[in-house]
């Protein structure tokens, strides 16, 4: 099945054209990295595909549904979660706070006003499981801003996950990382469900053609080259654009 | 109902000397203060709920609560002096009121958000001004008995109105103390925590938003009600914009978005309003002053501030 | 006729006065981004300062001049030392600057007491103009002589200078514009100045028709607000627009509909707010 599918997508803003008839689609399981330089376009992708702004042309697919005009807590109730470049937590509140708000949000109890949040039983104890999975409960009740920037990064990718979504949007999700902690996301997102299909934006090379199946070379808002790694690395004007860069 | 234990032991003691009070400080003045502290932290509360909790700072909340004071005070007038009647009525009223106002100015966040509530509230407190009429315009409506309970009997005045108001008190109070430790109230956190994640985790942040601003203008309006009964009198000042400045520096001065800042906000006002009348009029340079001092250096209110050593001494509040 | 054309006069007048006053604020947002709620306390005080130094000089021009220049310190003073701090907080510096409000008005109280007061008409403009046969009051024209030279400065000043940009881009990064040999300190006691400035001289512009009393300044406060609402935030263009806006319906709702005549200023509003909430010519931002 086709995931995520992107039709002709275009939009430009008030003159200047971010993205121009971008097409692609995605299997379920499948990894594909977007690349290119900055200004290309991507995290605009994202933002078309989540929902947050409008086309100017083409439609979006989740599930083989167009969802083109749904607005973006309705696509999340599909499947879809995204992490953003810059972390984008609930700074005050602690981690466990932090996560729970992430699986309340596709949870029929998230208007339940008359008792309190310890009655929710079986997200209390999932919130446990994904701690304890990611090896993060000591800092169950620490304010998210108090904790490392690796971690935090970490924590983008799980209240992703903890939607349960079965379509992940990463962008950057690498971005300010030592080596190690690079690695150690990198082995994170390697070893998720391998039903759970993944559109990720990468700057860094490494990361990119490690954890793809697929590619997308995006410059100035036009998809330059498709494909999978091997094809990427020996197209020409991919080297050219990099190379160029420098 | 899980608070921890300490937790219950220092409501317990609150509480307890809220009821004895009476008994130990035979004063008339006295009560009469604590009477109106306890109907302004219900005000506040409701205030709360919206601009502590969620983050959206309202200037119009007094014409909510004189919303409610006028149907209170309207329906004493000319239709039935009963008691029950009136606080559905003006309850009501002041839902409708809040809902109408919501969808106006949820369209808007923030700023925009607040001037839209500034001349909302003050369109609200021109009808009040102007129809002479129905409201006795800008000498309000004086001679607003008491309301019956139950066939003839009366809720009087005095220590009976206290505990009466005191009894509300604790029962709004236990209503936001359910509502902001609930899945809601932690949403409605997030909204103000950050509000476009929240929006990506799957919520329809505008529902949360308009339920949380019907819900604070019920229990506004409510403390209207209880006012107008109290007071027997009511003006278009029980629906100024100063009267919601104040209600908003009260919020903020005692903390936002904490179960007890309201009630310690209005004590600290209150308190101070009738220490400095005592002294001299300028009760508006002094409100004026207490802003700024307040913005610039206690933005997180009493109980916040206090808030984190309380918070280890006595475990976690939920938040 | 002669009726209708005299409150489009009056309309027209009270909308220059307002867009004034919303320009002043609207500047500011729109520059530096910083909401000044103080904005009617200031036209009180200018209207007060201008009762006396009329009462002592009698000299109208005078104290447009000594009001517009006072409230212009007193802005720049609290720009410096309060509202910088806020630096792109808005709601702090909208509660911070009505908590200003209330000090204003009780000083003026103290100072000028509770009475209404007057400021007359400057000698030169008490007699109508003729237009054929009708009279005119002169002292509206003037008004809106005053209204529009400012608006026409204003709009250079935005448009055709570098000032306008290099406000805005102290405003974003002051660092950088420092290193850009712009003067950021100056820049912004010149923005707000000339803010405040304009607010004061209104207090005594408005006087001979508005009147001065406590309680104006919230007035004027919320007509200037309804007029940004409608006009959009930080749009000179449609601060103008709002204020005309604003100034014929609420004269001609005084007029035709007495009763309601507070009411009438509100429809523009609400009908702008379900339409389009950032209003005619704002943007969201």
């Amino acid at each position: 099945m086709k995931t995520v599918t992107i039709e002709g997508l275009s939009k430009s803003f008030e003159g200047l054209q971010a993205l121009l008839d971008v097409s692609f689609s995605v299997e379920r399981g499948e990894r594909l990295v977007i690349i290119g330089p900055n200004g290309a376009g991507k995290t605009t992708l994202f933002n078309l595909i989540t929902g947050e702004i409008p086309p100017t042309q083409g439609r979006v697919f989740l599930f083989e549904e167009d969802v083109t005009h749904m607005p973006p807590h309705r696509r999340t109730h599909l499947g879809i979660a995204r992490t953003f470049q810059i972390t984008n937590l609930f700074p005050n509140l602690t981690l466990h706070e932090n996560i729970f708000l992430a699986v309340l949000g596709v949870n029929s109890q998230k208007f339940k006003i008359h008792q309190p949040v310890s009655t929710c039983r079986d997200i209390l104890t999932k919130i446990e499981r994904l701690l304890i999975e990611w090896d993060l409960q000591e800092y169950k009740r620490a304010p998210v801003k108090n904790l490392s920037y690796g971690i935090q990064r970490q924590v983008e990718v799980i209240m992703a996950l903890s939607s349960g979504a079965r379509i992940l949007l990463l962008d950057e999700p690498t971005s300010g990382l030592s080596p190690a902690e690079t690695g150690t996301l990198t082995s994170m997102i390697l070893g998720l469900d391998p039903n759970v299909t993944l559109i990720i934006i990468e700057h860094d090379m490494d990361v990119a053609f490690r954890l793809a199946h697929n590619m997308i070379v995006l410059h100035q808002g036009v998809v330059i080259a498709a494909g999978p790694p091997e094809k990427i690395k020996a197209d020409p004007k991919v080297k050219e654009i990099y190379l160029g860069e420098e | 109902m899980c608070l921890r234990l300490k937790q219950w032991i220092l409501f317990l003691i609150i509480a307890a000397a809220l009821i004895i009070y009476p008994y130990a400080v035979p004063s008339y003045y006295f009560t009469a203060l604590l009477t109106q502290v306890l109907i302004f932290s219900i005000f506040t509360m409701g205030l709360n709920l919206l601009a502590g909790y969620t983050g959206l700072s309202s200037l119009g909340h007094g014409a909510l609560f004189g919303s409610g004071a006028y149907t209170a005070a309207l329906l004493m007038k000319y239709v039935s002096k009963n008691m029950w009647l009136g606080f559905s009525a003006g309850v009501l009223v002041a839902g409708v009121l809040a809902g109408l106002f919501a969808l106006i100015s949820l369209r808007t966040t923030r700023v925009y958000f607040l001037f839209i509530t500034i001349a909302l509230g003050q369109l609200i407190w021109a009808i009040v001004f102007g129809w002479r009429s129905l409201t006795g315009g800008d000498d309000g409506m004086p001679g607003i008995g008491k309301p019956t309970v139950w066939s003839s009997i009366t809720l009087s005045g005095g220590t009976t109105y206290y505990y009466f108001a005191l009894i509300s008190f604790l029962i709004v109070l236990f209503i936001i103390y359910r509502i902001t430790t609930s899945p809601f109230g932690h949403v409605l956190i997030g909204i103000r925590e950050n509000e476009n994640r929240i929006r990506h985790l799957g919520y329809n942040v505008w529902l949360y938003k308009f339920i949380a601003f019907v819900v604070s203008g019920l229990l506004t309006g409510l403390g209207g009600v209880i006012w107008t009964y109290y007071n027997g009198f009511v003006s278009p000042r029980d629906a100024s914009f100063e009267f919601s400045a104040e209600a908003l520096l009260i919020v903020i001065l005692g903390g936002r978005g904490t179960l007890f800042g309201p009630l310690v906000g209005t004590v600290v006002v209150v308190l101070i309003k009738n220490i400095i009348a005592a002294f001299t009029q300028r009760w508006l340079f002094v409100l004026g002053v207490a802003y700024i001092l307040t913005i610039l250096y206690a933005r997180s209110g009493v109980v916040g501030t206090l808030g984190i050593r309380i918070k280890r001494w006595v475990g976690e509040w939920g938040e | 006729m002669n009726m209708l054309i005299i409150h489009t006069l009056n309309g027209i007048s009270f909308g220059m006065l307002l867009f004034l006053l919303a320009s002043g604020l609207t500047l500011i947002f729109g520059l530096m981004s910083i909401i000044n709620l103080s904005h009617g306390g200031y036209y009180l005080l200018g209207a007060y300062i201008g009762v006396t130094v009329i009462m002592h000089t009698g000299n109208f021009l005078l104290a447009m001049l000594v009001s517009g220049i006072s409230i212009a310190i007193i802005g720049v003073l609290m720009e410096r030392f309060f509202l910088r701090e806020l630096h792109l907080q808005p709601l702090p510096q909208v509660l911070l600057t009505i908590g200003f409000t209330f000090v204003f008005a009780d000083i003026a109280l103290m100072i000028w007491g509770g009475e209404a007061r007057f400021i007359e008409k400057p000698s030169f403009l008490m007699n109508p103009v003729f237009i054929g046969k009708i009279g005119f009051p002169s002292y509206r024209f003037f008004v809106i002589l005053v209204g529009a030279t400012i608006a026409g400065l204003l709009w250079l000043f935005q448009e055709r200078t570098r000032v306008g940009g290099m406000v805005r881009a102290a405003v974003n990064d002051e660092e950088i514009a420092r290193g850009l040999g712009i003067n950021v300190p100056l820049l912004f006691i010149l923005v707000f100045g000339l803010g405040a400035f304009l607010a004061g001289l209104c207090g005594v512009l408005g006087g001979p028709f508005i009147g001065v009393y406590p309680g104006v300044d919230f007035e004027i406060l919320l007509l200037t607000l309804i007029v940004i609402i409608v006009g959009g935030v930080g749009s000179l263009k449609g601060a103008l627009v709002g204020s005309l806006l604003i100034g014929l319906i609420d004269n001609f709702g005084k007029v035709f509909f007495p009763e309601l005549a507070r009411f009438t200023i509100y429809a523009p509003m609400v009908i702008i707010l379900a339409l389009k909430p950032s209003g005619l010519f704002g943007s969201r931002s």
